[in-house]
């Protein structure tokens, strides 16, 4: 098959702009070959070259002293955790995918990552996925298709983590009409690794073999990643076929035969085939190694015949890894590969010319400088809209409601409610490490090879961040230490996945920016790196852009197995405190959004200095061993928080908030931030107070843990009282029941 | 007792079933490549969880043509203690060394959560140190786990006593509601008629530590280990 002339047509349909284009005419002084035009083009869209993300990205703290791979130098970032060992963890979207095949879309996004996290040389040990969807309630077409789309997800998630065998601890699922029609699926993978195991993907020395190992190439996923770097429209359903397939069977054996093979001394580079596949792993090897790669097209192992040098070098086959071998050593490929029954083939050689090359048996489809597609793509400082602070929220225009019936109302927001429905899906006890179960505020996982307790936890809220995009996203970086101290751990690194829509509107590169900004203050105040992340431009759909949601994860350690903490009440007579000081805004807030429909107001503020003062006296007395509870307030405020803490243990809570001249829905359901509830045995009082007086936080006690199964709140001159069993069914129905209709 | 844990192409509890095994005093455990031939020298043989060849076509429908399983029925039929877990359970049954089958969850969906499992019978190997009636806390991780057996099958297996545990709630009633699968009898394991192969969908080796939920996995295994031990003497 003759390939198409290249026309300013063909130019336009691969993405590249005239300049672009014009550059590449510059950097080949030639006219590219058909091959060539599709590989500029998927290595200069913006999910292989952040082009218009790059210049933000240089804003966030990458370095420290436990930082071993820093972001961006390799597929994830590896952060020692002490006696030699690393973890590799990176979170990464694969939203369009999941828009136009949600099933296979999902799949293949764990599929990706777990591949980013084991091409470092880390055995992966858990997951995390944050997801976003339109409403799932009322009988709208819409509402229909974003349930087949939260469904689709959630069991292509559980299709591809259960089968591989991969724990997915936590996570997160929001449901608001601005993801309808382009979800949001962002997916985690942590691994662990001596620190000498880790590899890397450069293709380094000289004349060394090329290996393709893994599933053979197919035509799915064509050209992904441009398609993943356009908005989204009523014709993308169109490019179904940019979708890929994901096997996790033949996964878990690459996983396990690379893990072998990269545990002998053979491999001297080893990069996974992601967004556009072949092309990207070859030049980014050897743009890394400073060296070319040279590799035949017809060498590679084909699922079909007949495909074009074209095809083979876009496709996005799923579980396939390029690996560069010493010479001499290819025995060791051979021997391990066929162990598992994978394909495998030699289909090139290292090369100095820094050039990558692909032949299609004697004739040459592309000759660029590797470099030049792999580092010196363009990059665009986009124009930034100017930004109006959000007015502060009016409350004399707020009615105020009952909160007897709204606190039900919030607890059965989608948003809000029980996510059993999702997580009852995932194996999340397989390797067997899982300390908290998922529904906590954060995942507890012990590595048991390593003797090491981490905890993991995902947070954005998106209200905020479309309201004020800096501080919403410092908020997130803020929830989740705030989670992770709950939990009882000390945050180390931080794993961003920045969700945005069209970077060429002035408004969605504000959102851009400002978030970039808000997470690099947030990352600097805890200390933390960031360790690599994804962005995700072009999330739109016909009716606009979607909420920014620059999505954080975060990792940390807990130095004993004593300290881990979870957020149920544990014992009737158990004292429960409140630390942190309850503020009289409602900006923001799920109970403004749930009750009274509106998204508006100033989020709450956010004071590190007051935020990282509480995280540390919390960490103090849980260290003692006197926090039997701990669960910090969030969507929903203070009165949601209560009430997930008397859920599923059979006691109830009787709270008193004492004196106030504010509003009861506002005590109840303001979303102030650095609030944490816990509780501790009465005998334990009296330490805890001395303590949490030595660290200058504000706190004071709020009420008792009760063995009747009620939840009793008074705030001023009002009291109201739920049944803990009636809210419990509300929280845990919710979701299955609009699921199942 | 030396225990061979099977490692199949997309098992994935074995390095789980092995560590449980471990934290027993004077356990040795090996993890054995499916394309080994030979089991012997092994008192116990733990077919473990997973998704072995990715549960293409049929639960554990392409795991019995791996070459340990003909390893694994002579061990069986010389008397070796045969546990398989989750996808373990539906091997053997695919292989025929158990009774029944095991159909797609009723709900359609996977489910991984902990759940009350009655003992049936504790003259076997693998529940000699438990109680009758005793409710055990093990987890489930399935989408196929739903026991069928033909009427005629499943009334012999019950008058042998060879169903050894049935999901219930947790004062012991065995309900339609503690049924999450829809297995039938709300069975959730069995043994053979010789009682030393046993298979069940809950997963004993998740609940071997406090810090994970709880011990109530170790019963299972501490049985079989007192039952080698006196096996070996008696020999």
């Amino acid at each position: 098959m003759a390939n198409p002339a290249i026309t300013p047509e063909l130019i336009a349909k691969h993405g590249l702009s005239t300049e672009e284009y014009e550059k590449v005419l510059s950097i080949l002084g030639r006219e590219p070959s058909f091959e060539e035009l599709g590989v500029f083009s998927v290595m200069w869209s913006e999910h292989c070259s952040y082009k218009n993300s790059r210049p933000e990205l240089r804003k966030f703290p990458t370095t420290g002293p436990s930082v071993l791979v820093k972001a961006g130098e390799e597929n994830a970032g590896v952060i020692d955790i002490g006696d030699g060992w690393a973890v590799a963890f990176k979170i990464e979207s694969h939203n369009h995918p999941s828009a136009v095949e949600p099933f296979q879309g999902a799949a293949t996004g764990v599929g990706g990552i777990i591949r980013d996290i084991f091409t470092m040389g880390a055995r992966p040990v858990f997951l995390m996925d944050s997801l976003r969807f339109g409403s799932i309630e009322g009988d709208s077409e819409q509402a229909k298709t974003n349930r087949r789309l939260f469904a689709g997800v959630v069991a292509g998630i559980a299709h591809y983590g259960n089968c591989i065998g991969l724990p997915t601890v936590a996570g997160e699922v929001y449901f608001d009409e601005s993801y309808s029609g382009n979800p949001l699926v962002n997916a985690f993978c942590l691994g662990i690794l001596r620190h000498e195991q880790i590899a890397r993907g450069a293709a380094e020395g000289i004349g060394n073999p090329v290996f393709y190992v893994g599933a053979e190439t197919g035509r799915d996923g064509l050209a992904g990643a441009a398609f993943a770097s356009r908005e989204l429209t009523e014709e993308s359903k169109a490019d179904r076929p940019a979708v890929q397939v994901g096997d996790p069977f033949r996964e878990k054996l690459l996983l396990e035969a690379c893990l072998e093979l990269l545990a002998t001394d053979a491999v001297a580079g080893i990069q996974d085939m992601g967004a556009a596949g072949l092309t990207c792993s070859t030049c980014e090897t050897a743009s890394r190694g400073g060296t070319g790669v040279e590799i035949d097209i017809q060498l590679v192992p084909q699922r079909a015949k007949g495909q074009t040098p074209y095809e083979v070098l876009l496709s996005e086959s799923q579980e396939r890894m390029l690996v560069i071998v010493k010479k001499g050593r290819e025995d060791v490929v051979k021997r391990i590969f066929e162990k598992w029954d994978l394909p495998y083939a030699e289909i090139g050689k290292v090369t100095d010319d820094g050039m990558m090359r692909v032949r299609n048996g004697s004739d040459v489809v592309v000759n660029v400088p590797a470099r030049s597609l792999a580092d010196d793509g363009p990059l665009y400082s986009r124009e930034a809209a100017p930004f109006t602070p959000p007015a502060p929220l009016d409350l004399s225009s707020v009615p105020q409601a009952d909160p007897t019936t709204a606190l039900p109302k919030l607890l059965s927001h989608p948003s809000i409610a029980s996510k059993r429905w999702v997580w009852r899906q995932y194996d999340h006890m397989v390797r067997t490490g899982t300390a908290v179960l998922p529904g906590s505020d954060a995942a507890v996982f012990i590595v048991r090879e390593a003797n090491k307790i981490l905890a993991a936890a995902t947070d954005c809220n998106a209200i905020y961040c479309k309201l004020d995009p800096t501080v919403g996203a410092r908020i997130a970086v803020a929830e989740c230490a705030r989670n992770l101290a709950c939990s009882g751990a000390v945050p180390i690194g931080v794993t961003d996945n920045l969700n945005f829509g069209n970077p060429h509107k002035p408004e969605n590169f504000y959102q851009l920016r400002a978030a970039v900004e808000g997470i690099s203050e947030g990352c600097r105040a805890f200390g933390v790196p960031v360790t690599g992340g994804n962005v995700s431009l072009y999330n739109e759909s016909p009716a606009g852009a979607i909420d920014p949601t620059p999505t954080i994860s975060m990792v940390g350690t807990i130095a004993d197995a004593a300290h881990i903490t979870t957020q149920s009440f544990k014992e009737a007579g158990d004292q429960i405190y409140l630390i942190g000081e309850t503020g009289s805004e409602l900006g923001a807030s799920h109970y403004l959004l749930a009750i009274h429909g509106r998204k508006e107001g100033a989020p709450p503020a956010l004071d590190f200095e007051k935020e990282k003062a509480i995280h540390a006296a919390l960490l103090g007395v849980i260290r003692k061993g006197i926090v039997r509870s701990a669960h910090d307030c969030s969507e929903g405020g203070l009165a949601v928080a209560i009430a997930e803490s008397t859920f599923g243990t059979g006691f109830g809570a009787m709270i008193d908030l004492g004196v106030t001249n504010d509003r009861p829905d506002v005590v109840l359901f303001n979303e102030t931030q650095g609030r944490i509830v816990i509780s501790v045995k009465a005998a334990d009082a009296a330490t805890l107070e001395k303590e949490l007086a030595t660290s200058d936080v504000p706190f004071r006690k709020i009420g008792e843990v009760t063995s009747k199964a009620e939840l009793s709140i008074k705030t001023g001159s009002n009291s109201y009282n739920w049944s803990v069993a009636s809210l419990n069914d509300t929280f845990e129905g919710t979701i299955p029941s609009l699921m199942e209709s | 007792m030396k225990a061979a844990v099977i490692q199949f192409p997309g098992s994935n509890c074995d390095t789980d079933c092995h560590a449980a095994l471990l934290t027993f005093p004077g356990v040795e455990a090996e993890i054995v490549w499916h394309k080994e031939s030979s089991l012997s020298g092994y008192d116990a043989i733990v077919l473990p969880g997973g998704f072995s060849y990715g549960d293409y076509l049929r639960c554990g429908s392409i795991a019995r043509f791996s070459p340990i399983m003909a390893a694994v029925r002579e061990a069986a039929d010389a008397g070796v203690l045969v546990l398989g877990i989750c996808n373990g359970f539906q091997i053997l049954c695919e292989a025929g060394l158990l009774p029944g089958t095991l159909l797609r969850n009723n709900g359609l969906l996977f489910r991984c959560e902990h759940r009350h499992l009655r003992l049936e019978n504790t003259e076997t190997p693998f529940t000699s140190v438990l109680h009758k009636g005793q409710v055990l806390d093990l987890p489930i991780a399935h989408g196929e786990g739903n026991y069928f057996a033909e009427p005629a099958t499943l009334k012999q297996i019950e008058e042998n006593g060879q169903v050894l545990l049935r999901y219930s709630d947790g004062a012991g009633n065995v309900t339609p509601e503690a049924n999450p699968n829809g297995s039938l009898g709300n069975i959730a394991g069995i043994c053979s008629h010789g009682r030393n192969v046993f298979g069940l969908m809950p997963h004993p080796e998740r609940v071997c530590d406090t810090l994970l939920g709880g011990m109530d996995g170790r019963g299972i295994f501490q049985s079989m280990i007192e039952w080698s031990q006196a096996n070996k003497k008696n020999n």
